[in-house]
């Protein structure tokens, strides 16, 4: 049977794990390479990692980074942040990751979605979705949540996937970071409106929560931070719990 | 010497960093007269049967795989395109294999099918060597190989498909076993020694 999938996910800045809260408030959490280590040995089903650098020189020491983990882990891995060309995409894949995450760019330019899908096939493009609720509903923001958009979340997510998304991230960022509990209710909509799969971001703080992004939410996979970072939880504690409740898990 | 068979359309580089983290020698090409030498060969493969096929025609590589003698693992898109033809822009395949690779029908569920899944081990196969019944591997793709004689693990998703097979020197894996964690680091290793 496929399981669902926990998938912890790193932000890195200058070469180093930083978590903030609902994008903001950065601090340290370690040596990426040392985080994917653990976490692929504890048991994750894939890792995501998202350049926040701001620089030119911070983006090279990514791509290092991103050579680096390929040849340390043997489980997927998808990288996001600033990628806006098909080179750009081409370069992180050639480097070891998996999967890409596009967010800002297929936003301000939509083709590039579909460019990216005839490049490199639908299942290794990701549509990141930063959603924040506004008025009933949830509008779509970017630049790592800076830039407000007139995009509604749920029509946006339908058309990420006709343009040739082969995955969804969809992030509350009212609930990032806040250890509250995920969307649910965000998700549930978009999981109901898309055939392919949607990962589940923003607000994880207890293995319920992450249960109920899959039972109630809908979704294939969740994606968790600063909870693993930091030691609070460990993959296998929330994979018992799961299993426990009734949930498909690798274990 | 194992031989990667790059065509242009495979995840190389996870292949090598496996192959190096094993410690085997290989070496990367596109080239016949090169790929001829080698003990064993990989074709990796992720994007779609069509433009594999293509690009392994355009390198004239097709009539010379149909008959290689020596250990073959096509992995994901290499082992599909074993078959004799995909449905995926109704591609003519290598024609090792009898059948016809499909894909997966939406209306019965989400595809891609991605994600951890297990593997059901149907037939002796070297490649399952120190394997587990029913061990999770990687899987990402939209289409899926049939159930016959040279299936030897068998994985369900909305129906259940080749997860594995093998026909003579030819053997093929549909999931990533170079991202499977150790299971699929066994089965690269079982490839290099006992195949």
């Amino acid at each position: 049977m496929l399981t669902k999938r926990i998938i912890p996910c790193l932000d890195v800045q200058d070469g180093r794990t930083v978590k903030g809260t609902k994008f903001l408030n950065l601090r340290d959490a370690g040596d990426p390479l040392e985080l994917a280590a653990r976490y692929s040995e504890e048991g994750a089903d894939e890792l995501v990692f998202l350049d926040i650098s701001a620089s030119r020189e911070g983006r090279k020491t990514f791509l290092s980074v991103v050579e680096r983990v390929a040849r340390a882990i043997q489980i997927p891995f998808t990288v996001g942040g600033g990628i806006s060309t098909v080179e750009d995409i081409l370069r992180v894949l050639d480097a070891g990751a998996d999967k890409v995450s596009l967010n800002t760019a297929i936003v301000l330019r939509p083709d590039f979605l579909n460019e990216a899908a005839a490049a490199v096939g639908s299942q290794s493009v990701v549509a990141a979705i930063d959603a924040k609720r506004e008025n009933g509903s949830w509008s779509v923001r970017i630049k790592g949540g800076a830039e407000r958009t007139k995009l509604d979340a749920v029509a946006w997510a339908q058309e990420t996937v006709r343009r040739g998304a082969g995955e969804l991230l969809v992030t509350s960022m009212d609930s990032d970071g806040t250890k509250a509990g995920y969307d649910l209710e965000l998700l549930r909509t978009i999981a109901g409106k898309v055939p392919v799969p949607l990962i589940a971001s923003g607000g994880a703080g207890t293995p319920e929560h992450l249960a109920l992004a899959i039972t109630e939410g809908n979704a294939d996979a969740v994606l968790a931070a600063s909870i693993f970072h930091y030691h609070e939880l460990s993959i296998n504690d929330i994979k018992r719990f799961m299993r426990a409740n009734n949930i498909p898990v690798r274990l | 010497m194992i031989g990667i068979i790059n065509y242009g359309a495979g995840n190389i580089r996870s292949v090598s960093n496996a192959l190096d983290r094993l410690g085997a020698a290989y070496f990367v090409s596109s080239n016949i007269d090169e790929l001829r030498q080698a003990q064993k060969l990989i074709l990796p493969g992720v994007g779609e049967a069509r433009s594999a096929m293509e690009s392994l025609d355009r390198g004239g590589l097709v009539e010379w795989l149909r008959t290689v003698d020596v250990p073959f693992l096509g992995i994901c898109i290499g082992m599909q395109i074993l078959f004799e033809r995909s449905t995926e822009r109704d591609t003519t395949c290598l024609g090792v294999i009898p059948g016809i690779v499909s894909k997966f029908d939406t209306s019965k569920g989400k595809v891609p099918h991605m994600g951890w899944n297990t593997v059901e081990v149907r037939r002796e196969s070297l490649l399952f060597n120190g394997i587990r019944n029913n061990e999770f591997f990687y899987f990402v793709h939209s289409y899926s190989a049939p159930v016959g004689p040279a299936t030897t693990g068998l994985t369900e998703y909305h129906h259940p498909f080749s997860a594995a097979v093998q026909h003579g020197n030819f053997y093929g894996v549909q999931f990533h076993t170079e991202k499977s964690g150790r299971a699929g680091l066994q089965i690269l290793q079982n490839f290099i020694e006992r195949c």
